[in-house]
């Protein structure tokens, strides 16, 4: 690991406008994905700012009837607090269906949202990667890519975002809001923080330099059905290969492109009166596969059918 | 309380409570939790398994709650209390779930067992405090059933590569039902 400088930021509007300064700054909260990084040296910060005490550990209703969820409350928090649990149960599920209960006790949920991609060759620093290097090359492209993408990815980057939580958001229509180096607030769709690959894969994200994510905002609570539902290689502990939030007439998928899917397609086709397995096969028609995951369009295909249909999981 | 405001020091000096004994360190601000514990303070039961939060081998309680000390940096535990498993029981004073992995047999080469044992101990309040996990059949419930497969489930972060889940689950299911 690189030497560091470090500091407790005083508020969050502080917090930003010192990571705007400092080159090569990086927020740390519960630190379970930017430690393990740093470890391996593919993430070098020169200079931390630590959050993980600020005041943005509540969870409280709003005005209209939804919740805000502060962004350093843990993944354990937000799965045990008792109205997302009984109001928003596809939350819940998507938080307790990622990592181990260890790294949900530390890990935040604005962490979650900033968490980098697992792909292997991202995390191999002997292996070429656009993420890491822009222009260097792909290796995933003609490598062992059977967890990557198949939708929205390019020549540059075929790397999936390994967040459960944000499916479910996606799903919600969450809001995130942030504070600015400037100091200002605002308020992002959740479908509008993560950027797909297209040629700059190293910018992940719309938030600008020192822009922190403050909290989660969820809107009041979806007539309908809610779950989540994540086909993984293990029962536990395990990324997801496909994975789908279903809340009330709105779905997102998980495990399929560099950021939560958005199924609106597939609801377009609900919404007109299409079968379940029609509504599948329209939003999964532009997906490709790279050869040793191909198997995930017909995966995502048949989870979203049976989700649709209501088929219990077992 | 540490000083932040010198943004060129790579060092800092912080209290952290580790057994119920307050601390005074200095350390690298690189330094892990868990190399806290065992090249600093001489604490060697808690174990380095991969160093990267997929084993668990490394699991503390802090303030309570069972986390992974490889990946925190000791620093972010300035003024919190932190139980090892030198702190839950020394032989001849041991902690009944100690004791119930040695009845059980719950462990071939050992290495696991420091981070199996405090892994169980902060499960078993988490089920206390009603807190739900993946295995959790009605979510909206306030009390957890403990069954064997919430256990497996909530124990899924620590891993025994001797294989002795079947001995684990039956020595902290000893300890959950005197609990009860």
């Amino acid at each position: 690991m690189r030497s560091f400088t470090y500091e407790r930021a005083p508020d969050a509007a502080g917090a930003a406008k010192t990571a705007a300064e400092h080159p090569g700054a990086r927020f740390l909260a519960g630190g379970t994905n930017l430690l393990d990084l740093m470890k391996l040296e593919i993430e070098r910060p020169r200079h931390l700012i630590d959050v993980g005490r600020l005041p943005l550990a509540e969870i409280a209703e709003t005005a209209d009837g939804g919740l805000r969820i502060g962004a350093v409350v843990t993944n354990t928090a937000a799965a045990s607090d008792r109205r997302v649990r009984t109001r928003y149960p596809v939350l819940a599920q998507a938080l307790l269906s990622g990592a181990s209960a260890q790294l949900r006790n530390k890990a935040t949920v604005g962490g979650n949202l900033m968490q980098r991609t697992r792909c292997p060759y991202f995390y191999d620093a002997a292996k070429p990667c656009n993420k890491r290097e822009p222009g260097a090359g792909c290796s995933a492209l003609g490598g062992l890519n059977r967890g990557h993408a198949i939708l929205g990815a390019s020549e540059a980057c075929v790397a999936t975002n390994p967040s459960d939580m944000a499916v479910a958001l996606s799903a919600l229509e969450a809001q995130v809001e942030t504070v600015t180096a400037t100091g200002a607030t605002r308020s992002l769709a959740l479908d509008e923080v993560h950027r797909l690959p297209g040629e700059t894969p190293h910018v992940e994200t719309n938030l600008e330099i020192g822009e922190l994510v403050t909290a989660i905002v969820l809107p009041p609570p979806p007539e309908g059905r809610q779950e989540y539902r994540k086909v993984r290689d293990r029962a536990s502990y395990a990324g997801g290969l496909f994975s789908l939030a279903l809340a009330g007439e709105r779905m997102a998928m998980g495990a399929v492109a560099l950021k939560p899917w958005r199924a609106s397609k597939a609801e377009a086709a609900r919404a007109a009166g299409a079968s379940p397995a029609e509504a599948a096969e329209a939003e999964l028609a532009e997906a490709r596969g790279l050869g040793r995951n191909d198997f995930k369009i017909t995966l995502a295909r048949r989870v979203m059918a049976a989700a649709l249909e209501g088929t219990p999981l077992r | 309380m540490l000083d932040t405001a010198a943004r060129d020091v790579t060092r800092g000096t912080f209290e952290i409570t580790v057994n119920d004994e307050e601390r005074r360190v200095n350390v690298d601000l690189r330094t892990t939790l868990l190399d806290l514990l065992r090249e600093h303070l001489g604490l060697m039961g808690t174990k380095k398994g991969c160093d990267h939060g997929q084993c668990g081998a490394c699991t503390v309680l802090v303030d309570g709650v069972r986390i992974n000390s490889c990946l925190s940096l000791a620093v972010m535990h300035e003024g919190q209390a932190v139980t090892t498993i030198e702190g839950v029981g020394l032989p001849g004073n041991l902690h009944p779930l100690q004791t119930a992995f040695l009845d059980r047999d719950a462990f071939q080469c050992g290495y696991c067992t420091p981070g199996q044992i405090c892994s169980a101990l902060g499960m078993l309040e988490e089920v206390r405090r009603g807190e739900p996990s993946q295995a959790t059949e009605d979510l909206a419930a306030a009390i957890v059933s403990l069954t064997d497969e919430e256990i497996r489930e909530r124990m899924s972060g620590n891993i025994c590569r001797c294989s002795a889940y079947p001995q684990i689950l039956e020595a902290i299911r000893d300890i959950a039902g005197a609990a009860a």
